[in-house]
């Protein structure tokens, strides 16, 4: 008997060992078909709470703190804003016609929305909800990616094809740079220098010096046995160190992973069906991917790059936040 | 007491300016320019239609139009425009629109000697030639958005000659791959007597070689069913439809061609056998329809609607599409002389993207545009064609329609 709870504690001392964060991140998954967000704890990867949305809910953002959730209710012109301890929504914001995808700056001050449906740029005061500019950008704006120095914003505009790049100080458009055809996210890298554009359609990835405005490299993706016209770039996430990014990439049903210093693309990921969007656990351990048509979660250790886990949230799940 | 007047208006203009300011801030979002900046690359696109009689549309819940084709070349022309104001381009759509009893071709004529090259046509096939075939249209870029003929991609073909519409070998073979997934192989072919229908038919048995599938038999359908109005007429079409299709041999569908839209319809729960209904009604292949939203088709629809106060139809899809792939060559190239368009579009760097999930390229050999297609019923999408397993080593969307082996296209004429 005595050995028995020995040998019992031994192994709840290893699995507790495990290299699982022992502070869970809260995962939140916005269903797109659903008008929810699913909100899941990464330690026992059970769902917390299934938070009633406005319609079509699609990308999602924090405010820096991570103590307020934004999500982009495009079919209601709305911003939800969820408190991400009671995980109620408090509040909602003007966002202008259809937003889609949106970035808090880093100061927290600011909101910029895609306003899909209309071709501009909303910007917001977060606190208030005022409407500060309206910004003209392409046909169909999505991706947007506030500079890590608050001076400039990107925007990408699908139909256009273009990425936008916008004074944050004077809410004019400063440059476009023609990309492939339809243009989905815009991230920059760690380390802030570069700029990062998927090309859906055009089946690449666009790498542009905010400085030149130039694209210094484009990225393509070839994989044995899948279709070239099947792979379709879209959310991209760099790993904490900076060294990796993952590129989702849809109907290919696989992540790419990409070595950031050579531009060589290492391996890649099966996942669920038609993985649009990413986010790294807050240790940076773990990757999880939004499934759009299996209607799952996917969690891919990002040491061994082997997808882990299947987690099941609601229909057509879209975009994917993890809160500390 | 003036004094104070004064002041209280000023006041009161402080207070609207400062509300005006909280609720329409910064700049108001400028609408797609209407007029090109200087120094602009300016390009016209010109739209030609004409008023032919078409038949009234059996249903009732389909509207007749007067603005079908035109409303989507307009929303195109408003989206090339957006995206020119940033590279400092401009694009006009000039709308030649003919008469029912009026010859288009002479006014085509006057537009091309005015240099207006590129050209968006809603036409017949007989007009759609007669203005290739013109000698100011040597080397024009004309889109084809309205016919579906085959001829027009086999001995037909022209070098200027350019088809965004999908043809009837593409419909057919959409709809013959679904059912070949389905094993659903025996078709009853029901068809009517206008032109279109005789072509579809001609695309069906093609089909039908190609996949594997057996015609169990053929039948005409020569009467006139009834008219959309015929009050309480559906006594007779009731009676009417299991005649027509009583007595063939085991079948698994009616493949149905009724390009004129006089009968089709009617099949649907009539048939003598419970059998599916597909081809020009029931199943249908389409490059558009109202119930597609994948691929971001929803934000497409929803412009639209906007626009034109109506559900998109094929052919205004098709002219939006025609229009935006001359301004996506133009704003890829900056250049938009035909002959550079012309050479641009067919090389492999041109793809425009139409809600379908893959960019759109142009077939060499018959200047096909090549297309997913949509399969749907009357109220939702049921597939998209090319199906899963059938395959290509160059483009998935070449197993539809014509592919370069089986051309009979010579585009040196």
């Amino acid at each position: 008997m005595m050995r028995f709870t020995a040998a019992a504690a031994v192994a709840v001392a290893v699995v507790s060992a495990d290299a699982r964060p022992s502070r869970a991140d809260t995962i939140f998954v916005s269903n797109e078909k659903d008008n929810t967000v699913t909100v899941i704890d990464s330690n026992t990867l059970k769902v917390v709470k299934t938070i009633e949305t406005g319609a079509r809910p699609r990308g999602m953002a924090f405010s820096p703190d991570f103590k307020e959730l934004f999500i982009c209710a495009g079919d209601d012109n709305r911003l939800d804003v969820v408190d991400t301890e009671t995980l109620e929504i408090t509040r909602t914001l003007e966002s202008g016609p259809d937003p889609e995808l949106l970035d808090v700056d880093p100061t927290g001050q600011r909101i910029y929305i895609a306003n899909e449906d209309e071709g501009y740029v909303t910007v917001l005061e977060r606190e208030s909800g005022k409407v500060l500019a309206e910004i003209p950008v392409g046909v169909e704006p999505e991706g947007m990616a506030v500079s890590p120095d608050n001076k400039f914003t990107v925007a990408t505009s699908e139909q256009t094809s273009m990425a936008h790049f916008i004074d944050n100080e004077t809410f004019k458009v400063t440059a476009n740079v023609l990309v492939d055809t339809r243009p989905r996210v815009a991230e920059f890298t760690r380390d802030g220098k570069l700029v990062w554009v998927s090309a859906e359609i055009g089946g690449t990835v666009a790498v542009i010096d905010p400085v030149t405005r130039k694209i210094v490299k484009k990225l393509a993706f070839e994989i044995a046995g899948v279709r070239k016209e099947l792979i379709q770039p879209v959310g991209v996430r760099f790993t904490k160190d900076g060294k990796t990014a993952f590129v989702a990439l849809g109907p290919a049903n696989r992540v790419a992973v990409v070595d950031v210093p050579t531009y060589a693309v290492k391996s890649y990921i099966l996942v669920g069906q038609r993985p649009w969007h990413m986010a790294l656990s807050a240790d940076g351990t773990k990757l999880y991917v939004a499934n759009g048509l299996t209607n799952d979660m996917t969690i891919v250790d990002v040491a061994t790059l082997k997808p882990e886990k299947t987690v099941a949230v609601g229909r057509l799940p879209w975009g994917i936040v993890v809160k500390p | 007491m003036p004094g104070i007047m004064k002041l209280g208006s000023a006041a009161a203009l402080l207070v609207f300016v400062g509300w005006t300011a909280a609720v329409r801030p910064a700049a108001a979002i400028p609408e797609a320019p209407t007029e090109a900046s200087p120094g602009a690359l300016v390009t016209k696109i010109l739209y030609v239609g004409k008023r032919y009689p078409e038949p009234l549309p059996l249903s009732l819940l389909d509207k007749p139009l007067t603005d079908e084709g035109v409303q989507g070349a307009r929303l195109a022309i408003k989206e090339n425009n957006m995206t020119g104001r940033l590279v400092e381009q401009h694009f006009d759509l000039v709308e030649v629109i003919a008469k029912a009893t009026e010859d288009v071709v002479p006014k085509v004529k006057a537009e091309l000697a005015a240099g207006n090259r590129l050209i968006v046509a809603d036409l017949e096939p007989s007009d759609l030639l007669a203005v290739a075939d013109l000698p100011e249209a040597k080397g024009a870029v004309i889109f084809n958005v309205r016919s579906s003929s085959d001829e027009l991609r086999q001995q037909d073909c022209r070098i200027n000659l350019f088809h965004i519409m999908p043809n009837w070998a593409m419909r057919a073979d959409a709809i013959a791959q679904y059912l070949s997934w389905k094993k659903w192989r025996r078709w009853f072919v029901v068809y009517g007597t206008t032109p279109g229908d005789k072509e579809y038919l001609a695309a069906i048995r093609r089909a039908a070689q190609k996949f594997g599938a057996k015609i169990v038999e053929e039948r005409s359908y020569e009467f006139d069913a009834g008219s959309r109005r015929t009050d309480s007429g559906h006594q007779q079409i009731q009676s009417q439809m299991p005649l027509l299709t009583q007595g063939a041999p085991d079948y698994d569908v009616i493949f149905v061609s009724d390009a004129g839209e006089a009968f089709g319809d009617y099949l649907l729960f009539r048939t003598y056998e419970p059998r599916p209904v597909v081809g020009s009604q029931g199943l249908q292949a389409v490059a558009w329809h109202r119930s597609f939203e994948q691929y971001a088709g929803t934000q497409l629809q929803n412009r639209f609607e906007k626009q034109a106060k109506r559900f998109m139809t094929e052919r205004d899809y098709t002219s939006w599409l025609g229009v935006r792939a001359l301004g996506e060559a133009v704003t890829r190239t900056a250049k938009n002389a035909p002959e550079e368009i012309n050479s641009y579009i067919l090389s492999k760097d041109f793809e425009v993207a139409g809600f379908k999930g893959v960019g759109l390229t142009f077939r060499s050999w018959d200047h096909q545009m090549r297309q997913p297609i949509l399969l749907t019923g009357p109220r939702t999408l049921v597939s998209i064609s090319p199906q899963e397993g059938f395959l290509h080593q160059k483009f998935l969307t070449d197993t539809m329609g014509f592919d370069e082996p089986e051309t009979t296209c010579r585009l040196n004429k």
